[in-house]
């Protein structure tokens, strides 16, 4: 059964035809084109499809699009100004925070979070944030220092 | 290349921008219009034979446009084989049964029919709906069982091969092969030793655990042509096995790489590729298959288990006499487990006289392994470098002056009978001497600290560059290699570099099986290593017509031009120059043609990777949970093109090796992975772990243009034996069977506890 739901995705308003068995990971990805958070798992165990639903932070394969009639979403292609980089996406690109990238979206959207929570956090507050997001490539040993160097960033800027 | 300006640089990531937003185009990232998605219908049984496919009530959905099954696919002579890399090559009878089994199932999850349909709800509701008959065979659990003489057949017509004669066994067999590598006088060697050890170390199957699920796609073209976009680890290696299972020439077939989400070895066989471009030819329409999580730990090919048997003999003066290995590999349903790797790599870090190695490639009914990252490294590495630490205590010789005393040399023969060329472990050994992370005290209850060694030999094979300066003198460089974590960067280095130009004025492009000159997959540690060769190669070209063309408007002989900074000028009269710029617009605007310069390498001499690892542990008596409280890795990386990187490939090794060592396997019940999600098999996470610091140690290797050594595998191979050397150190008990997990850990230290229980049994 098709049903179709309003909803706003990083600032845009939208209206999703959807089966009503999607997640809202399948309709940002398959219904509306939002590739950026991406399928790790399915059930919430890998954290790369996070994104902020209604100010808060969700695995979007744990979310059912029926659910988010009038939310407001944002996923990582929101996370830019226009072609100026967030700095928490500036700090993992020059901190070698990634590397095949495929989890990063997840992260950049906690650690953009925590960061929005908690401006200065300490290793162990920043290490429990990203403890939902796996990622296999980098050991998070510069994970951890990207977000730590974003936070300093943020610090300067404000 | 004396001096560098761009190579050793921390460049950051050049396709870092695409990744932070969401823009990198993976597997599952492409839609295709009018798109079929497919799903795969899979056994229930470990092993079973298929009698009967009914596709009728899933072709009776509405939507469903397809199903297939493995007589499907063209037929195939068994022994039918195609390269993976270089000259070595892949039995396509055995991976047609991985694409989709044709008899017997031989593990649980083995794909046995596919179906396509308009949405991925409906593929997967057929999938249902096909209806399977299977006859239920006994079940070979693990490689020990399998090895028996009464053991069940996984394979009724498998006989064992001596490796070194060739020779079939009389009976069918689980063991696929045999194999024995013997130097010098074993025997004498552990007569003259005055501490002889030997111990059984067993690990688990475990997972590369890659973030990206498996996703590929395929379409027939109005011209019969098919494209296949895949999220392989190479896409050439794709076409080589799409050549043989679907019975094309590789003209016929254009294989579109995609972005990979990590792969770690796991991602080289064409599994799925075959099936969705059958599906393909059969509806006339584009299809894509994504396979779930599930899918991925039940039936892509995990890294195998081993159970290792290592004896070791030394005098009291700390000498190795001899050591002897036999090493029992589990290659699931199919032969080919990386047992004679795990031959190679357990012992290389020490100078041998007498050496005694024994592998056996064992079939079983589980997922037919795959490689992961130093494949069959790790289990060896545990192995051997846990009884050497037990040898040096028994010696009362430090462990680390233990391991400088024994450390293998240049000239040396490694385990498999192979000279060592130039390396760097003794250097790498003395600086851990000094540094803080062995040198600092390490005071508390409960805690220890471990050292362990590392080895890899990494890959060669065929890569190639094409190297074009733009009529605007900016630069692009176009390769066939995949890019699985960085070798964008570092070959954009290389280009920048060598021709003395800001790196934003480079540009990469990984091309499709078409257009690309040719490369092997991303694999074996060797694309930085060997893309130097043939980057090199490209850029020396470049700059040969440069210096032609210059030398004709100079009007000197080539050899007497000099390039610095995109400026050409003869040695003769260094006042007069031509600019890179001129010669650029020229090339195409007055009929000396564009420049384009090429490179390759087949073959390179091993460049050699050794690693050591150190860390601190505190172990928690009352749950055997194991912290680790600081972890240092030290690697000879020849030369770090981008030091950055080079760290980030060792963090991710050894934690993925701290993974293994601590806390991941699979565990079966009767077959059957009982522990199927990324929870339940859990990978480290960011709160396990502390920082990874890493120590570089630069001895060039013997060939290359930079010296540089492939750094991607090693770092996954001493973590194991270093926790457990540590954790022995913390808690008095030694530990021989992988994972270290908290319940292993706790009866282990509780053994005197649990025996009356055992004995009332």
């Amino acid at each position: 059964m098709k049903r179709a739901i309003d909803l706003t995705v990083n600032g845009d308003p939208h209206t999703a035809i959807i089966d009503a068995r999607e997640t809202l990971l399948d309709s940002l990805r398959y219904t509306l084109n939002f590739m950026g958070p991406k399928e790790g798992c399915g059930n919430g165990n890998c954290g790369a499809c996070t994104v902020m639903l209604n100010g808060q932070l969700v695995n979007a394969c744990l979310v059912l699009t029926l659910e988010t009639e009038g939310a407001e979403v944002q996923t990582v292609e929101g996370v830019a100004d226009g072609d100026q980089l967030h700095p928490v996406q500036r700090a993992f690109i020059d901190n070698a925070g990634l590397q095949c990238g495929f989890c990063t979206p997840g992260f950049i959207m906690s650690a953009k979070s925590l960061l929005e929570r908690n401006p200065n956090p300490s290793e162990a507050e920043i290490r429990l944030a990203i403890s939902g997001n796996l990622c296999r490539c980098t050991g998070y040993d510069k994970i951890v220092k990207a977000i730590q160097a974003a936070s300093q960033a943020l610090s300067r800027a404000a | 290349m004396a001096e560098h300006t761009v190579i050793g640089t921390r460049l950051a990531k050049v396709d870092g921008p695409e990744r932070v937003t969401g823009k990198a185009t993976f597997g599952a990232d492409l839609l295709l219009p009018n798109m079929l998605w497919a799903k795969l219908v899979r056994s229930p049984y470990s092993h079973a034979r298929i009698k009967k496919i009914d596709p009728s009530k899933a072709l009776a959905l509405p939507g469903v446009k397809a199903v297939i099954c493995a007589a499907d696919l063209p037929p195939l002579a068994k022994g039918t084989t195609a390269p993976l890399v270089g000259e070595v090559s892949i039995d396509m009878s055995a991976i047609r049964e991985l694409v989709m089994a044709s008899d017997k199932a031989r593990y649980h999850g083995q794909a046995v029919a596919a179906v396509a349909a308009t949405d991925p709800f409906t593929a997967e509701e057929a999938a249902e709906l096909v209806e399977v008959e299977y006859e239920e065979l006994p079940v070979v659990g693990n490689v020990l069982q399998a090895m028996q003489p009464d053991a069940p057949l996984v394979h009724e017509d498998l006989y064992t091969t001596e490796e070194a004669t060739q020779e079939k066994s009389a009976q069918p067999s689980n063991i696929a092969t045999h194999m024995v590598y013997t130097h010098g006088d074993p025997e004498a060697g552990f007569q003259q030793a005055d501490v002889v050890l030997e111990k059984t170390y067993t690990t688990q199957m475990v997972h590369q655990g890659y973030m990206e699920p498996q996703a590929c796609a395929a379409r027939v073209e109005p011209d019969g042509k098919l494209t296949v976009w895949t999220s392989a680890q190479g896409h050439f290696t794709v076409r080589n096995q799409l050549v043989a299972l679907l019975a094309l020439p590789a003209s016929r077939l254009n294989i579109i790489p995609m972005e990979i989400g990590g792969g770690f070895g796991g991602k080289a066989l064409a599994l799925f590729e075959p099936t969705v471009a059958t599906l393909a030819q059969k509806t006339g329409r584009p299809v894509k298959l994504v396979i779930s999580r599930e899918e991925v730990l039940r039936a892509t090919g995990p890294g195998s288990p081993a159970v290792i048997t290592v004896k070791a003999g030394a005098r009291k003066d700390g000498t190795l006499t001899a050591a002897s290995a036999i090493m029992r590999y589990d290659a699931g349903a199919f032969p080919g487990s990386p047992v004679s790797r795990g031959l190679l790599v357990g012992l290389a870090p020490y100078r041998l006289a007498n050496l005694h190695a024994e592998g056996y490639d064992v079939v079983t009914n589980k997922p037919r392994v795959a490689a992961y990252r130093a494949p069959g490294g790790t289990p060896a590495g545990f192995a051997v470098d846990s009884l050497m630490d037990e040898l040096a205590e028994a010696l009362t010789i430090d462990p680390l002056e233990f391991r400088r005393r024994n450390a293998a040399q240049e000239g040396d023969i490694l385990p498999l009978g192979m000279p060592l060329n130039r390396i760097g472990l003794s250097q790498m050994l003395d600086q851990i001497t000094t540094h803080p992370c062995w040198t600092d005290p390490l005071d508390g209850p409960n805690r220890g600290r471990g050292l362990a060694l590392g080895y890899w030999i990494g890959g060669s094979f065929t890569s190639s560059a094409e190297i074009k300066i733009n009529p605007d003198a900016t630069v692009a460089i176009f390769v066939g290699t995949v890019d699985l974590t960085g070798t964008r960067t570092t070959i954009s280095q290389m280009v920048a570099d060598e021709l003395q130009l800001d790196p934003g004025q480079v540009t990469i492009k990984v091309g499709d099986t078409d257009s690309a000159p040719y490369a092997d997959l991303s694999g074996g540690s060797r694309i930085t290593y060997t893309m130097s060769v043939a980057t090199h190669q490209a850029c020396q070209d470049v700059l040969g017509q440069l210096k032609a063309r210059a030398a004709e408007k100079l009007k000197v002989s080539t050899n007497e031009v000099e390039y610095t900074q995109t400026k050409l000028w003869a040695r003769s009269d260094p006042q007069q120059v031509v600019t890179l710029e001129e010669l650029a617009r020229e090339s195409v605007a007055w009929g000396s043609g564009p420049i384009v310069g090429k490179g390759s390498t087949t073959r390179m001499q091993p460049a050699h990777a050794y690693a050591a690892h150190v860390a601190d542990v505190e172990v928690d008596p009352d749950t055997g949970k194991v912290t680790i409280l600081r972890y240092t890795c030290f690697q000879d990386v020849g030369k770090a093109i981008n030091p950055a990187q080079v760290e980030g490939q060792i963090q991710g090794g050894a934690v993925q090796g701290i993974g293994w060592a601590l806390n991941e396997e699979y565990i079966f019940d009767k077959g059957v992975l009982a522990n199927a999600s990324l929870l339940d098999y859990r990978c480290p996470v960011a709160l396990d772990l502390p920082m990874i610091e890493v120590s570089l140690t630069e001895v060039p290797a013997s060939e290359g243009p930079y010296g540089l050594r492939g750094v991607g595998e090693v770092p996954i191979v001493p973590p194991a034996a270093t926790l457990a050397n540590a954790i022995y150190r913390a808690t008095g008990t030694r530990l021989q069977e992988l994972p270290m997990n908290p319940e292993r850990i706790f009866w282990a230290l509780h053994k005197k506890d649990a025996q009356p229980l055992a004995a009332a049994d």
